[in-house]
């Protein structure tokens, strides 16, 4: 139990309107992920599924229940922050176990339910230890144990891993993919990462100036975008946007994946110079300044060498581009 | 960690200004105490000698202690300034969480409005505040004082209290709604722990002209019973005589109050310097 519904949602702060009319269901037992970059409104959208923001106008819905004027203690949701927000004067077992003694719950009850959270998160050796104790990746595991003894209806996250580093970040992902498939439940979690957002959701948001641009599978969106924003936002590196006119095609701009390019020395549509070149191992990144289209990127697999500064040339594959018009939406 | 902000003479001259600084403040507090052990003839022939054998004298303490109610006037203070201190720092807090956490309208101009008294003084409406008192039948009580010094302390108070408490994690004060806190939870037991250095400076700022007035005393409770020692001090400056003993004496004991709840209060600053934040 824990669908979303959001109908018509907007959110003003005084004037400034930051969310502008969001229509989203979430299914009971789906991972969703808000994404979008940094000051589009998701964390904002986030704390109105919360209740931790009024809804300027429109429906926040539950299982098919409105809950806009419902305090977040009572919506049977939990929340887990990018800065923990443990609270520092509590020991582990007394931050997970607060929201229960919130509710009254008999104290056996609280107890096998933070023992089970601690023993899902391997958390049990860290219980009476207080967060000043406990390194990044600790907090956010118990944050995330906090989050799983209430057995909400929903998981929010709100950037979860953004203060861990790459490795731990890594792990914990991981970690939350694996809870959400034992526990089932419905999750919506915020972040401004596209891997995050492409390896963990079944279901993806992408949010732009407080409107949604593309709600789909994570593939869906990579395939088959919407718009030039989706097509942009989604894959890394970014799509190439390239001028049409240039290239004798009726559309405004076409998009090329950097793995859709060739390079030659010799011959091909584009020419340009290597600017810079990153060698990763299993791939090689070339960046080719050219004279219509700007800077774009090229991908290949395996281990490559072009001179920098030296002239290539480019051949886009034509028949995996994508079409976009001059409002920059996808034409089919 | 720039080398030259740790260079050796960076460092002496840091702490030569100091030090400097320290004699230039103490020096008072340190004649008035080496004084209060002299006799009258040698504070008058050489004001900045130490107490030998010859000139060592405890008449000015025992002059004070003698007079009797020194204890009550003591007692006085003690209460006058721990209560309105209790009630600044209270009101203080709770007015600056209203105004740094929640939005409501006129939230501005009620912070303008509240720190606006930190530029007028309050002894311009000392009429005003005598005839309220005399309405009210508090002439000559503490509560008078504790109100009227309340009243002074708190622009300060919600000034400096909300301006840190806007610097308290958002996500700590959301996870406690989440979890069912109630809003006088978040701020007794999540808040106000996290402002406890700001809290602090603001006892210290506020504590010390409280203890120290005159004023206030002289005009709202000049009665015996009522007396603060800042006001009892004054029976020995007369106006041809002045009993310097007594009056060293009386100063040199009221310094130590202020110093002990100071202690207390810089103990609890570093404390809450030190203790682990949300992150
Ligand atoms: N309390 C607030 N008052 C005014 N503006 C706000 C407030 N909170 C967020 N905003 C604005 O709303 C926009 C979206 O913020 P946010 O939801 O935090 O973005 P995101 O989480 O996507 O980075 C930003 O432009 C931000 O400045
Ligand atoms: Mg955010």
């Amino acid at each position: 139990m824990g669908a979303l519904t959001l109908s018509s949602v907007t959110k003003a702060f005084g004037k400034t309107e930051v969310i502008r009319g969001v229509d989203l269901t979430v299914n009971d037992g789906e991972f969703c992920v808000f994404v979008g970059p940094s000051g589009c409104g998701k964390s904002t959208l986030l704390r109105m599924i919360a209740g931790l923001e009024d809804v300027t106008s429109g429906d926040v819905a539950i299982d098919g229940e409105r809950i806009n004027e419902l305090a977040p203690a009572r919506r049977e949701i939990a929340m887990v922050f990018q800065s923990y927000a443990l609270y520092p004067h509590l020991t582990v077992r007394q931050n997970m176990s607060l929201a229960l003694k919130q509710l009254g719950k008999p104290r056996a009850e609280i107890i096998a339910a933070a023992d089970k959270a601690a023993g899902m998160l391997a958390l049990e050796p860290l219980m009476d230890r207080r967060p000043s104790e406990l390194s990044g990746g600790q907090r956010q595991r118990v944050a995330i144990g906090r989050a799983i003894v209430r057995t909400p209806k929903l998981f929010l996250f709100d950037e979860p891993l953004s203060n861990l580093d790459a490795a731990l970040r890594v792990a914990t992902r991981i970690e939350i993919a694996r809870l959400h498939r034992e526990l089932g439940a419905t999750m919506i979690y915020v972040t401004h990462d596209q891997v995050e957002a492409m390896t963990l959701a079944d279901k993806i948001v992408v949010l732009h100036a407080g409107r949604v641009e593309q709600v789909g599978h994570p593939m869906t969106l990579y395939n088959d975008p919407d718009n030039m924003f989706v097509a942009g936002f989604i894959g890394s590196p970014a799509m190439n946007f390239l001028k049409a006119g240039t290239l004798g095609l009726r559309s405004a701009t076409v998009g090329v994946r950097p793995e859709h390019i060739e390079v030659s020395d010799r011959a091909g549509r584009i020419e340009g110079r290597v600017s810079h070149l990153e060698k990763l191992g299993g791939e090689t990144l070339t960046y080719v300044q050219t004279e219509d289209h700007g800077m774009l990127t090229v991908r290949q697999f395996g281990e490559y060498d072009h001179p920098v500064d030296g002239t290539v040339w480019l051949s886009p594959d034509q028949s995996r581009a994508f079409h976009f018009d001059a409002a920059g939406q996808r034409m089919r | 960690m720039s080398t030259a902000r740790h260079s050796p003479a960076r460092s002496i001259a840091a702490h030569a200004v100091l030090i400097a600084y320290t004699i230039i403040a103490l020096f008072p507090v340190f004649v008035i105490i080496v004084n209060s052990f002299k006799s009258r003839r040698a504070i008058f022939a050489d004001p900045l000698a130490l107490p030998t054998a010859e000139t060592f004298d405890l008449v000015g303490y025992q002059t004070v202690l003698k007079q009797g109610d020194f204890l009550l006037y003591f007692q006085n203070s003690m209460i006058v300034t721990v209560g309105s201190l209790f009630l600044v720092l209270l009101f203080g807090a709770m007015a600056a969480f209203a105004l740094s956490e929640y939005r409501f309208r006129g939230n501005s101009l009620m912070a303008l409005y509240l720190a606006l008294g930190i530029m007028i003084p309050i002894r311009l409406g000392t009429v005003a505040i005598l005839q309220l008192m005399v309405a009210s039948g508090l002439v000559n009580t503490l509560t008078a004082l504790i109100l009227v010094y309340t009243a002074q302390g708190l622009p300060l108070a919600v000034f400096i209290l909300s301006e840190f408490m806007r610097g308290v994690s958002d996500d700590l004060k959301s996870a406690g709604r989440i979890d069912g806190l109630s809003e006088y939870t978040i701020f007794f037991r999540l808040v106000l722990p996290l402002v406890r250095p700001a809290m602090a400076t603001v006892a210290v700022f506020t504590m010390i002209p409280i203890w120290n007035d005159l004023w206030f005393p002289l005009i709202l409770a000049p009665s015996e019973a009522t007396k603060t020692i800042t006001l009892g001090s004054q029976v020995f400056i007369g106006q041809f005589v002045t009993n310097w003993n007594a009056v060293l004496a009386a100063l040199g004991l009221a310094i130590v109050p202020v110093l002990v709840l100071y202690l207390i209060f810089s103990r609890q600053l570093i404390r809450g310097i030190t203790a682990g934040a949300v992150k």
